[in-house]
């Protein structure tokens, strides 16, 4: 908490959040009441088992899934408040995605698909000239043209960060970011993601089963079983 | 989403694909063809028919015998007498001119040349009510009829057919049922785009027809008389004059029915138009059942294209994606889809028509295929509407999907 002043409001605020899947009779509580800040600025690695709800929980971050109960606040907004079109509205701008399995789109190339959310924007002016900086920023300036089957996995999940960005949301959330890439590639784009929050001051919210990942974040949460485990603060 | 970017994504997505958007669509390119087709000839047939109906002339009545509306037994033969009882100025002062035929098949012959063609047995006043204009020659007279002479009028098309010209052949001989008849004139072109061209025509006197061509039984019978009116205004004054008297020729009390049909051009007219409209009601029935079996196709595919797209789907909807903008996506989809297949129907369709025109054309009827913008406009609207009507549950199934469903289906 010595690294967050009080004064500055959290990005995030989940408070008592819960969420149970139901499979026919047998209820899977995949959440079980989670406590949880994160401020502007801050790079978070979310660790745990397999299985303890950590997916579940960036879907609840992400507003792509709803809670049983509990409340979250998105930049102060009361999100289970808000209707669908709302949501839309605050995934299109507050939130960028990065998924395990990049989801591109294959039929169009990089520059395209980072400009995805443009086009779910209201503001669709200069699309393509933002589309390429965010490219850029993530250094594939000199592959737009390209189709994701054309790139390696690891530049197409930079395409995907591009993606992420380009809207400038108030969050990143990256759930296994690296899980679909070899070491190498894993490593650019985990080493992208750090500078990210280094030089540009994105706050990221990353789930990672690599502790030398986590080194590299300022707060590491430990999820076991659908609940927040220990001490935030790590080292 | 803005509109021009669902219609860019949508033209995309279906040119990623042409083989299967062509299948998808297939029935509807097959029905809109068949309808464009079909009415493009049926317009062409209606705009023969109405131009030969109006060549007749206004002020001519038909009468034939029987009742085509109520049931008559044995209706008495239209003969050359009840002409000769329409004549009468005193009791029908708005009948000018009456005009007997007796037609039938029968070959022509010229030399080595011989066509098979339809010979008019007219009397002498035909030409004058009929308004039939001669380029040489003169038509044939009272005497020529009193007379039986066999005497004939060549059509031009008939003249050009046997003797390759169409002038001096006044004075030449040619065989109608192999008897000789003296060429007395030849006809001016009736012009048009005739169904059964008059233009190959022969006409001969009447007597000469049921001594050398059309035997009767029934001595002095015709197949219909045409009544020539003052004007195109005393119509219906000739009209009722002539069944007055007609009625009177045929000795029928006032309890029975009229034995003979009379209609003027008007009248042909309008039922040519009830049976155009029957024909395009019919034609709408086929549309409308061939656009239904193309829109399921169009439903079932954009069903399957939205389970296959379901994480895209997700996807888009995790970066900011409306339900509308989901389904406005996958609607302009079905609708650009069913618009494409139109517009290759209306293609298709037009090729259609141009091909039964030239087989028509080749085969001695000349027939000209119709296209109007209308159709078309129609066409491509009704497609335009299919595609939108059967892409409507697809693309509301779309966007209803719940993103973390989406983007976790595999
Ligand atoms: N859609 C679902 N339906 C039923 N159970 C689910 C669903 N999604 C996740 N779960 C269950 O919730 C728990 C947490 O899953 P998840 O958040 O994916 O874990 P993690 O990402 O940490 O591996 C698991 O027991 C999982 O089986
Ligand atoms: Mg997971």
């Amino acid at each position: 908490m010595e690294l967050t002043p009080q004064a500055v409001k959290p990005v995030i605020d989940v408070q008592n959040l819960t969420k149970d899947y139901y499979i026919g009779e047998i209820v899977v509580r995949a959440l079980r009441g989670i406590d949880m800040q994160i401020f502007p600025g801050e790079m978070v690695a979310i660790m745990g088992p397999s299985g303890s709800g950590k997916s579940t929980l960036m879907n609840m971050i992400g507003c792509l899934d709803s809670p049983t109960s509990g409340d979250y606040y998105l930049d102060s907004l009361r999100v289970s408040d808000l209707h669908d079109d709302e949501l839309a509205i605050v995934r299109n701008q507050k939130i960028g995605f990065v998924f395990q399995k990049y989801n591109l789109l294959p039929r169009i190339d990089a520059i395209e698909n980072v400009a995805l959310p443009l086009r779910y924007s209201e503001d669709t002016s200069n699309m393509r000239q933002r589309a390429e900086a965010a490219l850029e920023s993530v250094g594939l300036g000199d592959r737009m043209r390209h189709k994701p089957n054309e790139l390696s996995g690891g530049q197409q999940q930079r395409v995907a960060i591009a993606r992420a960005l380009v809207n400038q949301p108030a969050i990143l959330l990256a759930d296994e970011p690296t899980g679909n890439l070899d070491s190498q590639s894993g490593k650019e784009v985990m080493e992208l993601l750090i500078k990210l929050n280094q030089q540009q001051n994105t706050t990221i919210v990353l789930v990672t089963h690599d502790p030398t990942v986590a080194l590299h974040a300022q707060r590491t949460i430990q999820l076991f079983d659908g609940l927040i485990k220990a001490p935030e603060a790590i080292a | 989403m803005k509109f021009w970017q669902a219609l860019k994504e949508a033209i995309a997505s279906i040119a990623g694909n042409k083989t299967r958007s062509f299948l998808t669509v297939l029935g509807i390119v097959i029905g809109v063809g068949a309808v464009i087709g079909v009415l493009s000839i049926g317009q062409g047939a209606e705009a023969s028919i109405m131009g030969q109906i109006e060549s007749i002339g206004t002020n001519v009545i038909y009468v034939f015998r029987g009742n085509r509306t109520e049931d008559v037994t044995n209706p008495k033969y239209l003969t050359t007498a009840d002409a000769d009882a329409l004549a009468n100025r005193a009791r029908a002062p708005h009948i000018l001119n009456i005009a007997s035929v007796l037609s039938g098949q029968s070959s022509v012959r010229f030399g080595d040349e011989s066509a098979q063609t339809s010979i008019m047995g007219v009397t002498g006043n035909y030409a004058e009510v009929i308004d039939l204009k001669l380029s040489e020659g003169s038509f044939f007279t009272e005497s020529h009829i009193t007379n039986r002479s066999s005497v004939v009028v060549l059509g031009p098309e008939l003249a050009e057919r046997l003797t390759g010209r169409q002038t001096e052949l006044v004075g030449t001989t040619v065989h109608i049922n192999n008897y000789p008849f003296r060429v007395v004139g030849v006809a001016a072109a009736k012009g048009g785009n005739q169904f059964s061209s008059p233009d190959m025509d022969a006409y001969i006197p009447i007597t000469a027809m049921q001594l050398r061509v059309k035997r009767q039984n029934v001595p002095n019978a015709v197949d219909f008389l045409l009544i020539q009116a003052q004007d195109s205004n005393s119509i219906d004054e000739a009209m009722h004059e002539g069944r007055t008297l007609l009625r009177a020729s045929h000795r029928l009390t006032s309890r029975q029915p009229d034995d003979f049909t009379m209609t003027n051009q008007e009248d042909m007219l309008s039922i040519a138009n009830s049976i155009t409209n029957i024909l395009t009601i019919f034609l709408a029935g086929i549309a409308a059942i061939s656009l239904l079996v193309g829109g399921i196709g169009i439903m079932n595919i954009m069903l399957v294209s939205v389970t296959e797209r379901t994480r895209e789907i997700g996807l888009r909807k995790a970066l900011g994606a409306r339900k509308f903008d989901i389904q406005l996506q996958f609607l302009t989809e079905s609708a650009m889809l069913s618009v494409f297949g139109g517009l290759i129907g209306i293609g298709l369709g037009w090729l259609l028509g141009e091909i039964v025109g030239a087989v028509a054309a080749n085969s001695g009827t000349p027939l000209v295929p119709e296209i109007s913008l209308n159709s078309v406009l129609l066409a491509t609207l009704f497609s335009l509407a299919v595609g939108i009507f059967f892409g409507w549950y697809p693309a509301l199934r779309a966007a209803n999907l719940e993103p973390v469903e989406a983007l976790r289906y595999e």
